[in-house]
């Protein structure tokens, strides 16, 4: 799977992401897979269709033909928006209608610079200082790590479904469902 | 290039705007439907089966916007007064979604009637200073078939005699209520102890096979999902039987701009396809079905020049209650909400003194969902991060351990409140957005307080502890993300008011069968018409309004039913009949 950031880059985010999850008894944020979740994201167009929205009716975990990994095609004003979000207007006029717009892209190569290229190598207090410093990307990558743990593995993160298992959920059970008596008893 | 290859136009393809298609091809007229969403419902091909595209995904509907609205393309602003300059924020104001089958897609399918009281509030309780309530041109007894008639339609899973303050009803409801969730049996028994009456809440969601769609099998994603198995009923049992007639054709992904007049009559629309070509459509009629917010836009777009366009917004005020307790709950496993209540609505001797001491004639609540948070993603993003975050994920306090409810409650129509064309903000597509200005009525507020403390105390009865209560919009605190359900912005998707029906012109927007008093070839068919909204969700009373509207549209005499019977035998109960053969010849049906 093609990916955005550089390793570089890479190894600083898997430790942001190991420090908002830390491993107990499951491991942590990155060995879930939240980093590949969120390179993912960054380079959903480097991928066709792009990595946005996830198909369906089933993932084939509970029975049903396999069909989350197969993407949807996104129509223009889609591919619009989302290129928008993640590459960021960058002066081109259909994408400044409402201002100017900051993408992903560039949220994360500078909160990723934040942290610094040290950052993997500082112990925990450090970290947690230097992550509480960098302003409202760390709402971004916090938001992000949760999606990564618990989105659908087709998604690129819930690494062996992991994310789900380490809190006790099934995710997406259709077409199998919930019994009656799942749904009524204590 | 114009063209005129259909007798009707529908503006949306929700509740409303299915319903009139349904009617309208039934009756033998060609209609083409327009959606500016996209089409994940309804296969274009013969014998139109429902698509299998909907998912369990949680990011994909939660976060990316995947039934649209997208509210970078086609944003709304908001501001609470005309004081706070031409709005306070561009993005997210009720997004229902823009999709085939509209807001019914995302709803979890919970169909009430309104009550007797609801269509006379101004004869009932009177006015309100700042207020402008009013009584409906039509009375309950006037829709109570056609309620029944859009139950079977849509197929609505309920217990007649369970709720002691519902209206009185001709027939029993298609199909009996589905599984109750565990945390609605604990909160029911608590309210049943405490003198409330809880009540399995209807639901246009299958609990037995009906009109070619399976039971609902618990999934869990429900309220704001897209339902995999089409066990939820919606507006796709209703356009696929428009479809079958030959009679119609339905247009995703083209978003009507203007309606065209002539001479005090609707001559046809202007609209743009997905490639931002602008396209003309004649046509003898036009319904118009886009929602209490689309739908006074798109008349604005078209010049109608009737002050009271708009006017009268109202949302649901939402009061939440929630408490914890110790045992699991497992409230991701279910239909979302399966028990409801109704007592609020009634305006007691309690509800009178917590009025007066507020200064107010009466104070009114509404319908109170038990619920029951259910998405993990959503959670997860309410815990701090570090060695906690996965303590807390264990436990999921919000899917486990949350007892809750939202009282829909009653918002007063206020003229100033209401959508207009924003000054400046446009659509991708280079249209004004709709402007929303709104601030609830001092009812809201003071109805909130006293309610709010009703809940807890149930919950106090349940067990639970660590009570919090809030509502939406919030009622003091700042401006937060739109995103956010606790801010300034209502957070209700229940719209209503905007083009309200009445006796006199000057006072409402569309006569007393929905049609515009500026062109009277043009029928509203949406949640727009309401004069007051009640404590009740909108959807079935729309679809029950649409399905009278246009009967009358059609110049059919209004159906009655005695009230003293109660299972008319004009009145089936079970699935619509599939029609044995569709009419493929639409150039007969010209």
């Amino acid at each position: 799977m093609p990916h955005f950031l550089s390793d570089g880059q890479r190894r600083v985010l898997e430790a942001a992401c190991s420090r908002l999850v830390p491993a107990d008894d499951d491991p942590d944020a990155t060995d879930l897979g939240a980093a590949d979740y969120i390179d993912g994201l960054l380079g959903a167009f480097l991928v066709d269709p792009p990595r946005i929205w996830a198909g369906g009716p089933f993932s084939g975990r509970f029975g049903g033909e396999p069909s989350f990994a197969t993407f949807h095609r996104l129509a223009a004003r889609d591919e619009l928006a989302w290129r928008t979000r993640i590459e960021g207007s960058r002066g081109i006029p259909e994408r400044e209608r409402l201002g100017p717009v900051i993408g992903l892209q560039e949220q994360y190569t500078e909160g990723l610079a934040a942290l610094g290229e040290d950052f993997p190598s500082l112990p925990a207090e450090q970290q947690d200082l230097r992550l509480r410093s960098v302003g409202p990307f760390l709402s971004v990558l916090q938001e992000h790590v949760c999606e990564g743990l618990y989105a659908a593995p087709e998604y690129g993160g819930n690494r062996d479904l992991m994310g789900w298992r380490s809190i006790g959920y099934l995710g997406d059970v259709q077409p199998r469902g919930y019994s009656d008596e799942e749904v009524s008893d204590e | 290039m114009t063209a005129r290859d259909f007798q009707t136009i529908i503006v949306g393809s929700g509740p409303g705007g299915a319903t009139a298609a349904d009617e309208l091809t039934r009756a033998g007229r060609s209609v083409v439907i327009f959606e500016r969403g996209h089409n994940y419902l309804i296969s274009s091909d013969y014998p139109h089966d429902l698509m299998q595209v909907f998912s369990n995904d949680e990011l994909k509907y939660t976060f990316r916007h995947f039934l649209g609205p997208d509210p970078w393309l086609e944003p709304r602003t908001f501001r609470r007064t005309e004081s706070d300059g031409e709005r306070l924020l561009v993005g997210e104001v009720n997004n229902l979604p823009a999709t085939v089958g509209g807001g019914s897609v995302h709803a979890d399918g919970k169909l009430y009637r309104f009550r007797e009281d609801d269509f006379r509030m101004l004869t009932e309780l009177g006015p309100a200073q700042g207020a402008d309530i009013t009584d409906w041109p039509l009375t309950y007894d006037d829709l109570e078939p056609y309620y029944t008639t859009a139950e079977r339609l849509i197929g609505v899973a309920g217990l007649a005699t369970a709720n002691p303050f519902a209206a009185w009803r001709s027939g029993p409801y298609p199909m009996p209520p589905g599984p109750p969730m565990y945390g609605s049996l604990l909160t029911s028994a608590a309210a049943e102890r405490l003198g409330y009456h809880p009540y399995p809440a209807p639901s246009g969601v299958n609990s037995v096979p009906y009109d070619e769609r399976p039971a609902c099998n618990n999934c869990g994603f429900c309220a704001d999902f897209g339902c995999p198995i089409h066990a939820k009923g919606g507006p796709g049992p209703a356009l696929r039987r428009a479809l079958r007639t030959g009679r119609a054709d339905l247009r995703p992904d083209a978003f009507v701009s203007r309606i065209l007049v002539d001479g005090g009559r609707a001559t046809g629309v202007e609209w743009i396809d997905h490639d931002g070509a602008t396209h003309r459509e004649l046509a003898d009629e036009i319904v118009v079905a886009a929602g209490a917010m689309e739908t006074p836009r798109l008349l604005l777009l078209s010049g109608f020049a009737n002050p009271n366009i708009g006017r009268n917004l109202m949302f649901h005020m939402q009061t939440f209650a929630f408490g914890e307790v110790p045992y699991r709950l497992h409230g991701h496993m279910g239909r979302s909400v399966t028990h409801v209540h109704d007592d609020h609505v009634i305006v007691d001797d309690l509800a009178r003194e917590a009025a007066h001491s507020a200064g107010l004639p009466w104070i009114k609540g509404g319908l109170v969902e038990h619920i029951a948070p259910s998405k993990v993603i959503a959670e997860a993003k309410l815990y701090p991060w570090g060695p906690e975050h996965r303590r807390h994920m264990r436990r999921s306090p919000m899917r486990e351990h949350f007892l809750g409810f939202c009282m829909h409650g009653e918002d007063l129509p206020q003229a100033k409140n209401r959508v207009d064309l924003d000054p400046a903000v446009r659509d991708y597509r280079g249209i004004p957005v709709a402007r929303t200005t709104y601030e609830p009525h001092p009812h809201e507020i003071a109805a909130s307080e006293h309610h709010s403390g009703l809940l807890a105390s149930i919950l106090r009865e349940a067990g639970a502890t660590n009570l919090v209560v809030a509502t939406s919009p919030t009622t003091t605190g700042e401006l937060t993300s739109a995103h956010s359900d606790i801010s300034i912005v209502p957070g209700s998707r229940h719209i209503a008011g905007t083009a309200r029906m009445g006796r006199n012109p000057r006072t409402s927007v569309c006569d007393e069968w929905g049609r515009l008093w500026e062109a009277s070839n043009v029928l509203v068919a949406d949640s727009s018409l309401f004069p007051t909204i009640s404590g009740y969700g909108p959807t079935l009373t729309l679809v029950a309004l649409a399905i009278r509207n246009v009967d009358a549209f059609l110049g059919r005499p209004p159906l009655r039913v005695a009230r003293e019977s109660t299972s008319s035998p004009a009145v089936t109960v079970g699935p619509p009949r599939r029609p044995a053969d569709p009419v493929r010849n639409r150039e007969a049906a010209r």
